[in-house]
């Protein structure tokens, strides 16, 4: 085990009853001082696997490590790791002084020290001088800031963060957005922050967990997930994409919509099925003759920053593209795209396979040149 | 217009309701206070409240309701944590509230055939070889009826402070390194403060007035304000000094309930 791996999973289930597992023999590394998100849709497990590394709840099978110690079986209470809980959990009996310095009190710290702590927690989250107020008397906003002081005030080595945007309105969480990310690169403190929101993993993160029941998906930093995505499921969920049925030909040669085009992606058995997937923002339109593919248009909106163009090709796969210029619905549009923004997935490619495949071709490419 | 009018049609029944059976007793109680056994105008009752006989009574009042809530509250708030925590948890609330369906003097009369001298408890201490002893017409079997009976009461409330407070709550206590014990101390019971504080006047009120289980199980061993109330409007016929007992024990009551207090907590 590597010394930078703070927490590690090693075939960590949990199931409840007899009931499908939540989490199906999951296993991952977490390094120390990153900003980690695990991203999912509701009930895939990424609650749960924070729930775990906090102590709320034991894993039915597999072990997990601390600093490379098991904790399996350590409760809460004497765990290093402190949580922002969704709904904040603020002691609504207790003023913002009181809910910062609750740990600390706990540690049996000394007067003076306690007091210089809080204040310094509550100046890191903008808000010196609200120290006497009431949590009732405090907007969302600033009720997160507390939740936020409340968790880096006890020093842990790990922070979870439980969906805590999510209750926020659009500005606020953008704001918020920003200050997470800053305040985890002063602290330096490993952050591990779960979210349904992909714009928000995308914005924030160094590296990303993609879960989909029970399973890591794909985990990458965010360029990485959002250019390479294994399976329909994150070229799905992270970002829009149009994801069409193809054939690989060959290495660097893939067949769809009727037509074959050069692309980057090679490893794959000759003439297997595959799916493609281009991002709409990849996409140029052009003129019928100057089109690589050809679409008639069926929809189009105006998002502000572009329009959103529907379109099918003659095979009846549908396009989604984004463009500054107006189309015409009905009418036939041309597609220009570039090989590097095709990106060809093959079907049940298992993440180490997948991460194989296309480190031995780009070495192979470091080497040619 | 209409709205204000249909309102105020609804309070009909209610105000009617209070003007008859609270303002008018109310006010009657404290008109037969001026009046002694004669029948003349006097504070005469007021001055004999504050002999030692009365002061006795009073005390003695206070002294039992104060051992029934504490009792009470020792083995409520342990339960409703507890049935909070099962699966059914309304289903076991119902059964534990079921017994207070029954009528009082029914249960009184259970607890009679129980405590005496042949009843259940003394075969029991017989059994393990205690011996029989005197049970009913004690301070003891009083006290452990009057808990028995306002359990229930005392329940309730704190269930349903137990019941709505957030679980995250909890968890963010133990996450950040409190105990079990600190957690109960710190965060779970000043949260329920408002249960505790709602069941502790629900039971302490009635309790300071028993005067029923006073007679039947404490054979008038204990003596209360309300059992002089009840000597005095039913046996001494001075309904005067009967009347000045309730004064005191209806401005006990809101001195009470001024202290637990009404207090609502903010959202």
């Amino acid at each position: 085990m590597t010394t930078s791996a703070i927490i590690q999973f090693n075939n960590v289930t949990k199931n409840y009853d007899n009931n499908p597992p939540i989490l199906d023999e999951v296993s991952f590394k977490i390094e120390r001082g990153k900003f980690y998100t695990l991203l999912g849709p509701s009930g895939c497990g990424k609650t749960t696997i924070l729930r775990l590394i906090a102590g709320f709840t034991e894993a039915t099978s597999g072990e997990i490590y601390f600093n490379g110690k098991k904790i399996n079986h350590i409760p809460a209470n004497k765990r290093q790791v402190n949580t922002v809980f969704q709904d904040y959990a603020l002691f609504p009996h207790l003023n913002v002084y009181e809910n910062v310095a609750f740990g600390l009190r706990i540690k049996k710290m000394k007067k003076q020290a306690i007091d210089a702590k809080v204040k310094e927690a509550l100046s890191f989250v903008n808000l010196h001088g609200y120290e006497e107020r009431e949590i009732k008397n405090m907007s969302g906003g600033q009720r997160q800031r507390v939740a936020i002081a409340r968790a880096i005030v006890n020093e842990p080595e790990v922070i979870l963060l439980d969906e805590p945007l999510s209750a926020l309105d659009l500005k606020l969480r953008y704001q918020m957005q920003y200050e997470l990310r800053e305040l985890q690169r002063r602290l330096g403190i490993t952050f591990i922050f779960v979210t349904h929101d992909q714009e928000e993993a995308l914005a924030m993160s160094d590296e990303i967990f993609v879960i989909n029941k029970g399973k890591i998906q794909q985990s990458g930093t965010p360029n990485d997930i959002y250019d390479e995505p294994i399976n329909r499921f994150v070229a799905d969920f992270i970002g829009e994409s149009n994801i069409v049925k193809g054939t690989m030909i060959a290495d660097n040669l893939v067949e769809f919509g009727g037509k074959r085009f050069a692309c980057v992606d090679r490893g794959m058995d000759p003439n297997e099925p595959v799916e493609v997937v281009i991002r709409p923002e990849d996409m140029e339109i052009t003129t019928e003759e100057n089109g690589m593919l050809n679409v008639t248009v069926d929809s189009q909106l105006f998002r502000g920053v572009h329009y959103e163009i529907g379109g099918r090709d003659q095979e009846g796969n549908e396009w989604l593209v984004q463009s500054t210029k107006k189309s015409v619905v009905g009418e036939k549009i041309g597609l220009r795209f570039d090989p590097e923004s095709i990106h060809v997935m093959r079907f049940n490619e298992t993440e180490e396979d997948f991460d194989r495949r296309l480190d031995s071709y780009s070495e192979e490419e470091a080497n040619g040149k | 217009m209409e709205n204000k009018l249909s309102r105020n049609l609804f309070m009909i029944p209610y105000a009617l309701w209070i003007i008859l059976f609270v303002v008018s007793p109310i006010l009657l109680v404290v008109y037969f206070s001026f009046f002694d056994i004669e029948g003349n105008f006097s504070f005469i009752n007021y001055k004999n409240f504050f002999t030692p006989v009365y002061m006795q009574m009073t005390f003695s009042s206070f002294w039992y309701a104060f051992l029934i809530t504490v009792l009470s509250l020792l083995v409520a708030y342990p339960t409703a944590y507890l049935v909070t925590r099962t699966k059914h948890k309304h289903l076991w609330l119902l059964l534990i509230i079921v017994p207070s369906w029954i009528n009082l003097l029914l249960k009184a009369y259970a607890f009679i055939g129980i405590f005496g001298t042949y009843g259940a408890a003394n075969s029991f201490l017989e059994f393990i070889g205690i011996g029989s002893r005197q049970l009913l017409f004690t301070d003891f079997s009083f006290v452990f009826v009057a808990v028995y009976i306002f359990i229930p009461f005392m329940i309730l409330p704190i269930f349903n402070a137990l019941d709505n407070l957030n679980p995250s709550f909890v968890y963010a206590a133990k996450d950040l390194g409190a105990s079990k014990w600190v957690t109960f101390r710190r965060i779970i019971l000043p949260l329920t403060m408002d249960g505790i504080k709602a069941g502790c006047q629900v039971v302490f009120i009635p309790a300071l007035s028993l005067f029923m289980l006073t007679r039947l199980i404490a054979g008038n061993q204990v003596i209360t304000l309300g059992t002089a109330i009840e000597q005095h409007f039913l046996v001494t016929q001075d309904w005067g000094m009967g009347s000045t007992i309730a004064v005191f024990l209806i401005f006990i009551m809101f001195i009470i309930i001024g202290l637990t207090g009404f207090r609502k907590r903010g959202a």
